[in-house]
């Protein structure tokens, strides 16, 4: 039954947008890490949505058709700042320190963003019990 | 006995549309940051016209096919959006919330006629 399978494609789509949430909030978290070479500095963590489609056959049956997922979650490529600071702990030979390449404002918009998402496909899944009750209740009229 | 579906006539048929529309807004709302993804949704005039193709049906064979004219066969067709997104999305946010209100509402909508259907029924058992 399709109303059914609402619950399963909002279900994914609360999934990916938990998850997007949580790496905006990991990348808020890092943001002030600082690190002695480009490579080790911290880099804001995007993810990638994907739809699942008719194609993909699933496990779980046809539930989830329709729904999105995270395929992968990369690396933002902008580069680490550095800062001379020969006073750093973690400073390099030269006196570089890099640090996370994290745009605290863009991951406060992306947080947002996120938190939207997730409470319109709250508002779906809501939506969609309040259907399916009355559906079960045409027996009772 | 044949009373349910003359019953419930198109009602039946149409709450079952009605509740692949509202899966169909939902996935689109599940996928408003997908790239690349296109917004789909369910044309009720194509699917209201092959429902009545299939009521004249040909029963013979020197009668003209009434030709499918164009379309998916579930008549789900592609949003046309008025903003499409940088990165090739068309779900816009706004009117697929807009939509699904209404989708929701017309399934609602196909309750009642059910739900009256039901109750005339029941009335009619009871004898009143």
């Amino acid at each position: 039954m399709s109303i059914s399978n609402i619950f399963g494609i909002a279900g994914t789509a609360l999934n990916a947008q938990l998850v997007r949430l949580n790496l905006t909030a990991s990348n808020i978290a890092n943001a002030g890490v600082v690190a002695p070479s480009e490579g080790e500095a911290f880099k804001a963590k995007r993810p990638v949505f994907q739809a699942l489609l008719e194609r993909e056959k699933l496990n779980a049956g046809a539930q989830y058709i329709g729904g999105v997922k995270v395929e992968k979650i990369v690396d933002d490529q902008t580069p680490a700042p550095n800062i001379y600071d020969p006073t750093h702990p973690q400073a390099d030979a030269n006196g570089y320190i890099y640090k996370s390449n994290v745009n605290e404002i863009g991951e406060m918009v992306e947080m947002m963003a996120a938190a939207r998402s997730y409470q319109n496909n709250v508002e779906v899944v809501n939506t969609a019990r309040e259907l399916m009750l009355r559906t079960i209740d045409i027996t009772k009229t | 006995m044949n009373i349910l579906p003359d019953t419930f006539g198109i009602h039946e048929t149409a709450l079952r549309a009605r509740s692949r529309q509202l899966e169909l807004l939902a996935a689109n709302l599940a996928n408003s940051d997908t790239p690349h993804f296109k917004a789909r949704a369910i044309d009720f005039k194509q699917l209201l016209g092959q429902a009545q193709q299939d009521a004249l049906k040909a029963t013979n064979g020197r009668h003209y096919a009434l030709g499918n004219d164009s379309g998916s066969p579930d008549a789900v067709k592609y949003r046309v959006p008025f903003n499409a997104g940088v990165d090739g999305n068309t779900v816009e946010m706004s009117v697929e919330q807009a939509q699904y209100g209404k989708a929701a509402t017309e399934y609602r909508a196909s309750l009642m006629f059910i739900e009256n259907r039901t109750s005339s029924i029941k009335r009619a058992l009871r004898g009143e």
